[in-house]
């Protein structure tokens, strides 16, 4: 026991607090649950083990799309389970999975131009500009932005805007016009990199280096050192500012 | 927004501000590296690792004897999820056949399947949850590769060997400081979009214990970015690659020679046990946070649990490093809702300094993981009290972010860090102006299944590559080459077991021998334990609902063997 104490205050945890409860209803059912609970540890805390919806539980995943109301509104909120808090009354469910098809492509064989877009996601071309995916978006990301620059052939504008994209599916699954946006975001974000950044010179320099076996004899003599040797020259040797 | 109670604090920080930013504009360093002996003394002190009841000897297999890190040991003791004599069936017939097969569909589980795709071989990923919910995912600073004119790859090498205390396998940090340049360019050729200076040149900065600008980077969503375009190319090759998600591995497979042959799969969906023969086999299992060693928060994705230790180490695979443990110094204290999060390194790289509650520099910001954590829980600790404490009952340092676009200029933070920027800006912080609070948060497992620089393990036949391996790192890792060994070695694996598979030959009858084995050992080491691994997920279920779960009769097993999990110690 005194190790486990120990351990908590390691931890950086010293002692537990007494938590307000609000009531929430986990598709359909209430629970009371901590009022400082994101909705996935309320759902946990109603007893629930996860199995589809987490992922990295912080954000960067897109595991775990929501959709909820709350009393007295008539709108359909959406959010990432990990990172909304619950409200008071708040009804909510989690999207256990989100239908889609991906487009198989050869990314050696497409150009960054609006003809890919028409040929890859040709559906992108339904898009209405309602802006439902953009108030969708749990990451706050201009998404109707980012699909009419695609409708424009501006490949590197639709990388920019969707960069923050966790592919969580919500835009998708709103859009009127069945759009499937995030994936046109990481097309775009794929043609980017591979056709539309300069390339450096640095790197090749590099690359030639080790392929011509450059650094065989000091990787050698490194390897052979001894610790003490080896160690006096790390503690002695200088640090870039 | 900060409460109250912390304003005074906050003003600490505000006052030694300019006098801060004035250190660090003039070039020096902003506080003494630590020397040898400093490093030492701080670690044995003060690193949770050095804590009575941190490590025991492990009792069963391969390791016995040996220390190993407390939690892991359970895992190591506890009893299989199968029965191996209800196996048979599904041996004689397997479910799945493939060439290949992958456990784990991260970062360097793709990698392997698309080098393997290149070398014309056929694989399998088996992934727990989806694939990409890895923590690929969710690194966020950057990545080491010695691109720039100053730096080389042998200098590269001499860092990471050093910040690994000497210990590291000094061929495994040979390939991979020498393959990296080569996997920014493979990636980039695969649509990484990197940061970049505007003739091209790749855009480099500090990372704790680099002695060079090293750090390669795409935003601060390094992770998210590989990750997306790695599962992309693989969802481009289905006729080479497939994938079956909600299907952790619990137990390899081998022949009657002893080499492995496959695994056994536990779908989450159907709860059925499912079999997969396979010529061989890579274990791209990641880490082990969601253990949550010694009761910290982690920084660790769901599923990291520490599988593909323990499914190798049944099968007779050798552990190396299994005492050490990687405590990232930055997990956010502060909300409370996102305590343990990953607070990226890259934070200190632009220029973020830790502080006390006083506002003072205590540490130079950029010393390697293990030292800078031992340092912030010194400063937090009795001996020094000078942590800040929240009104749950953390406590912490500030990491004063506002110095960045001081030093680099208005609207650096922003562009450089959305991902955190958003996190805070959730619940009202905007950390271009206020600083964080941070306190050390369970990162890394620095060791893991023995490899050599070909992804081999004494298990003839599998393969094991990023997180899971060990050597790699000794027993501390540094920032950014975590993601730089999951590329490295996803690829070796995926190119080294691809070629294994085109001539190896399974032997008589696919089994779980070994798995009886360990039963037995279990039995005749007297030991008794509740707990069933790999455990797959942790359970945050509340105690007095697992107890009436618990209620159940007879040996009927729980909907997942989380369930039957321990309750929680306090």
């Amino acid at each position: 026991m005194e190790s486990d104490k120990q351990a908590s205050q390691e931890g950086g945890k010293r002692q537990r607090v007494q938590a307000n409860m609000v009531k929430v209803f986990i598709m359909g059912k209430p629970h009371v649950v901590p009022e400082h609970a994101t909705i996935m540890r309320a759902i946990e805390h109603a007893g629930h083990q996860i199995i589809r919806g987490a992922g990295c539980r912080e954000g960067f995943c897109g595991a775990c799309a929501t959709i909820y109301r709350l009393p007295g509104d008539f709108k359909l909120y959406t959010g990432l389970a990990c990172t909304t808090l619950v409200k008071e009354g708040m009804s909510l469910t989690m999207i256990p999975s989100v239908p889609m098809e991906k487009t198989v492509y050869d990314l050696e064989k497409l150009k960054p131009n609006v003809n890919t877009i028409l040929e890859v996601y040709p559906v992108t071309f339904r898009c209405v500009a309602c802006g439902t995916c953009t108030k969708a978006c749990p990451q706050k990301l201009p998404v109707m932005d980012y699909i009419q620059a695609a409708m424009r052939g501006d490949i590197a504008a639709v990388a920019d805007m969707s960069f923050d994209c966790v592919a969580c599916g919500l835009c998708a699954l709103r859009c009127p016009a069945e759009l499937i946006q995030h994936e046109v975001g990481i097309l775009c974000k794929r043609l980017t990199g591979r056709y539309l950044r300069k390339e450096s010179k640095e790197l090749d320099d590099r690359l030639t280096e080790v392929r011509s076996r450059q650094y065989d004899a000091e990787y050698a003599e490194l390897m052979e050192m001894d610790t003490s040797v080896l160690s006096k020259l790390y503690y002695g040797r200088d640090i870039e500012p | 927004m900060y409460p109250d109670y912390l304003a005074e604090t906050l003003k600490a920080v505000e006052r030694t501000r300019p006098a801060r930013l004035e250190l660090a504009m003039s070039g020096q360093p902003v506080y003494p590296p630590m020397n040898a002996d400093e490093r030492k003394d701080v670690l044995s002190k003060y690193h949770p690792d050095f804590a009575a009841g941190a490590k025991r000897p492990v009792r069963v297999g391969p390791n016995r004897g040996e220390d190993i890190t407390t939690e892991v040991a359970d895992m190591l003791e506890a009893h299989s999820m199968i029965e191996p004599k209800l196996m048979d069936i599904h041996l004689r017939e397997p479910d799945y056949e493939t060439d290949l097969l992958i456990i784990g569909g991260g970062g360097a589980g793709c990698w392997a399947s698309i080098m393997a795709m290149r070398n014309g071989v056929k694989s399998l990923i088996a992934t727990k949850l989806r694939m990409g919910d890895a923590n690929t995912m969710m690194s966020e600073g950057g990545m080491q590769a010695a691109v720039s004119k100053t730096d080389s790859p042998t200098r590269h090498y001499l860092d990471a060997i050093g910040g690994g205390h000497f210990e590291n396998i000094p061929e495994l940090v040979r390939v991979l400081t020498e393959d990296a340049p080569d996997v920014v360019r493979d990636l980039e050729n695969l649509g990484v979009i990197w940061d970049k200076m505007d003739d091209g040149a790749m855009q480099v900065l500090h990372g704790g214990g680099t002695s060079r600008k090293r750090m390669v980077s795409c935003r601060d969503l390094i992770g998210a970015t590989i990750m997306r375009t790695l599962m992309d190319e693989v969802k481009n090759h289905p006729d080479m690659i497939s994938v079956r998600e909600f299907e952790p591995a619990v137990e390899l497979i081998l022949d009657e020679n002893g080499h492995c042959a496959g695994a056994v799969l536990y779908s989450l969906d159907t709860e059925q046990f499912l079999t997969v023969k396979a010529k061989s086999t890579i274990i791209t299992t990641g880490g082990f946070g969601r253990l949550h060693i010694r009761g910290f928060a982690t920084t660790n994705h769901y599923g990291a649990t520490g599988d593909g230790l323990v499914i190798g180490y049944r099968a007779g695979a050798q552990l190396k490093f299994m005492d050490s443990v990687q405590y990232h110094p930055t997990g956010a204290v502060f909300p409370e809702q996102i305590a343990g999060f990953l607070i990226t390194e890259k934070i200190r790289g632009a220029g973020g300094q830790p502080l006390n509650k006083f506002g003072e520099l205590f540490v130079f910001p950029r010393e390697p993981r293990d030292i800078e954590s031992a340092a912030i829980i010194r400063e937090c600790s009795a001996d020094r009290n000078n942590g800040v404490d929240t009104f749950v009952g953390r406590t912490g340092v500030w990491l004063d972010s506002p110095l960045i676009d001081m030093i680099h200029g208005d609207g650096y933070t922003r562009h450089q860090f959305p991902g955190m920027c958003r996190q805070f800006d959730r619940f009202g912080i905007d950390i271009v102006k206020q600083p964080m609070l941070v306190y050390p948060s369970l990162h890394y497992q620095n060791g893991g299944i023995g490899i050599n620089e070909r992804c081999e393990t004494n298990i003839p036949g599998l393969y094991v590559a990023g997180e899971a391996s060990g050597g790699v790192h000794g027993r501390n890792r540094l920032m950014g080459n975590s993601v730089l060994d999951y590329n490295v070695f996803g690829r070796r694996a995926g190119q080294y077991a691809s070629e294994y598979a085109k001539s190896a030959k399974i032997v008589g009858k696919l089994n779980v021998d070994h798995v009886a084995a360990h039963a037995a050992e279990l039995e005749r080491e007297n030991i008794t334990t509740d707990l069933v691994s790999p455990l797959i997920l942790p359970s945050y279920t509340p105690d007095d609902v697992k107890i009436q779960q618990m209620a159940r009769l007879g040996n009927i097993p729980a909907r997942h063997s989380m369930l039957r999990s321990r309750l929680a110690s306090s």
